[in-house]
């Protein structure tokens, strides 16, 4: 017992002296819930390549994000939106000089099945199919054959570009499916007469109708231009012109192997 | 030698200290961040109120429809399970020829090996279609096609579970009744079975915990609206498949974050209930 004791004390001291020894480096980001999948995966990249870096990721959302690097609480502030008018006059007030870091696009593309005669779409009717005004494609000109909404988990950041770009803020009627990934939504779109879904850019797959939405094609062009209803850019704030160890991660999610792990989350790459 | 055994018996000792400590500790973790939601929400409201929004800007957290969901698919795949199951098991016990057995039982058991993500690939990629083609179901994803792959998984457990009490019935019970003029049939279901009651209720009560706490099948079958289901093809939300689903994206400490806790809270409660009432009834043992 005693031997034990003295084992696991030995074993406790000397992994806090392995840590003490290293001359760590942190990194804190907060913010929107749609960049943390990038701000996750890119930190764990990161930490494994350089030893000394300590990034920790928070949720937040956009908003906690962009006021966490006003009030000077994390070194990154992340957010799925432009910072308004007002946080800029408060950054200005209080010194701080924002500055964007585009990390990332994300287009959301709206898809049905093949054999669907419907091939675009207004945004005010995908608008009317989600909350549930429309239940029948005959109402929007198709065939007569019940309309089946398929959504994501309200937690995923595909939900929440969705349902901001979309829904003007209207609740998604409560019988749509929620599915709990892209890949999900995909193959239940692909097999089910009359389904209606929306995947990231990145998941788009040959077998379904890509819908163009209030006449536009989905691409990385129009997504990285706007022109898509559906997109926005993801970006990364900071005070001033990152320094250190802030400056080295953005740099590594800017770099082509960071962007590399943008596109695997289904985003579209800057460059 | 001596000091040899006290080792022993320390390490067993240790290993059941470290079981019951695993215990606690999942107790006080989920129950610890369970609890906080209802800073943010009534309890009667969580339970009762059936719409679920958590990530709306005014969430709702209300898992009224959720826990509707969890029932009625727990329900269904025991309305496929029971009979299976007890039937095969009453087989098992009393009708099969000793080398039939030898082959049929580890067959069923084999069921219970099964990874519950093969059941949820399974069922999304023969059952689902087929449910959707042929059954008009508008889509393959619901609370059918979730119960009766939940039922073929319980279907195991009910069988060796009460094949295991119908053949600790006492031989002489059986032979006193074929004395007295009952057949096979009438021995089996007026005398054998009762008196197997509680072993099999028990068996029953440890199926159910299966199907209530099942979280794959669910997360790949039920579609996942948080609705209370109008007919056997609409979709539902079980409880496992909303923790599982949305845990991964949710932000610690948040109310949502909180709330999934407190569902996992109330179905350990579940669980745990019905684990204690199949050991009330195998503590009773064959009854006469």
């Amino acid at each position: 017992m005693k031997k034990l004791l003295v084992l696991l004390m030995l074993v406790a001291v000397s992994g806090a002296c392995w840590g003490w020894g290293k001359k760590v480096e942190k990194v804190t980001i907060a913010g929107s819930t749609t960049v943390l999948p990038i701000a996750q995966a890119t930190a764990e990249a990161f930490m494994d390549e350089n030893d000394n870096a300590d990034v920790s990721v928070r949720g937040g959302g956009s908003s906690v994000g962009i006021v966490s690097v006003l009030e000077g609480t994390v070194d990154i502030g992340a957010a799925s939106r432009l910072a308004k008018d007002k946080e800029l006059e408060k950054a200005k007030k209080s010194g701080v000089e924002l500055t964007k870091h585009i990390v990332a696009f994300d287009g959301i593309a709206v898809i049905t099945d093949k054999n669907n005669s419907i091939k675009k779409i207004s945004l005010d009717d995908l608008r009317k199919i989600y909350n549930g005004t429309y239940t029948n494609w005959k109402q929007l000109g198709g065939k007569d054959q019940t309309i089946v909404v398929i959504s994501r988990d309200a937690s995923s950041g595909t939900f929440e570009t969705f349902e901001g770009k979309v829904m003007n803020k209207e609740k998604i009627i409560a019988s749509a499916l929620n599915l709990g990934s892209n890949n999900a939504v995909v193959t239940s779109v692909k097999t089910t007469d009359g389904a209606i879904g929306y995947v990231g850019y990145g998941y788009i797959v040959p077998d379904v109708n890509v819908l163009v939405v209030d006449g536009v094609k989905i691409s990385i062009e129009t997504i990285k231009s706007g022109n898509y209803p559906i997109s926005r850019s993801l970006q990364m704030y900071t005070n001033g012109e990152p320094k250190g160890m802030a400056k080295k991660y953005l740099d590594f999610v800017k770099s082509a192997e960071g962007q590399k792990i943008v596109a695997k989350q289904g985003f579209v790459e800057i460059n | 030698m001596k000091k040899k055994e006290k080792l022993f018996d320390f390490l067993v000792y240790l290993s059941a200290v470290c079981v019951v400590l695993a215990l606690l500790g999942i107790v006080f973790s989920v129950f610890g961040e369970g609890v906080k939601v209802f800073k943010a929400v009534s309890f009667g409201d969580f339970l009762f109120n059936t719409e679920w929004r958590p990530t709306a800007e005014e969430p709702i957290f209300g898992i009224g429809a959720i826990l509707v969901g969890s029932l009625v698919v727990t329900l269904g795949a025991m309305a496929v399970a029971v009979p299976l199951g007890l039937g095969s098991g009453i087989y098992l016990a009393e009708f099969a020829g000793s080398n039939f057995r030898e082959i049929i039982k580890p067959t069923i058991e084999l069921l219970a090996g099964i990874p519950s993500v093969v059941y949820g690939l399974f069922g999304m990629v023969v059952l689902s279609p087929f449910v959707q083609n042929y059954l008009g179901a508008d889509i393959g994803l619901n609370l059918f096609t979730t119960s009766i792959v939940l039922g073929i998984m319980v279907v195991p457990i009910i069988c060796s579970v009460s094949e295991d009490a119908l053949s600790v019935v006492p031989n002489s019970l059986r032979e006193a009744s074929l004395g007295l003029g009952a057949n096979k049939w009438e021995t089996t279901v007026r005398v054998v079975v009762p008196a197997a009651r509680s072993g099999i209720l028990k068996s029953l009560v440890l199926g159910l915990g299966r199907a209530v706490g099942e979280t794959m099948v669910v997360v790949m079958l039920a579609g996942g609206s948080a609705i209370i289901p109008k007919s056997i093809f609409s979709p539902v939300r079980p409880m496992p498949a909303t923790v599982a689903a949305e845990m991964g994206e949710t932000v610690i400490g948040s109310s949502h974050y909180h709330a999934l806790f407190a569902i996992s809270m109330i179905l350990f409660i579940i669980c745990f209930g019905l684990v204690l009432v199949a050991n009330y009834l195998s503590n009773r043992g064959v009854e006469v």
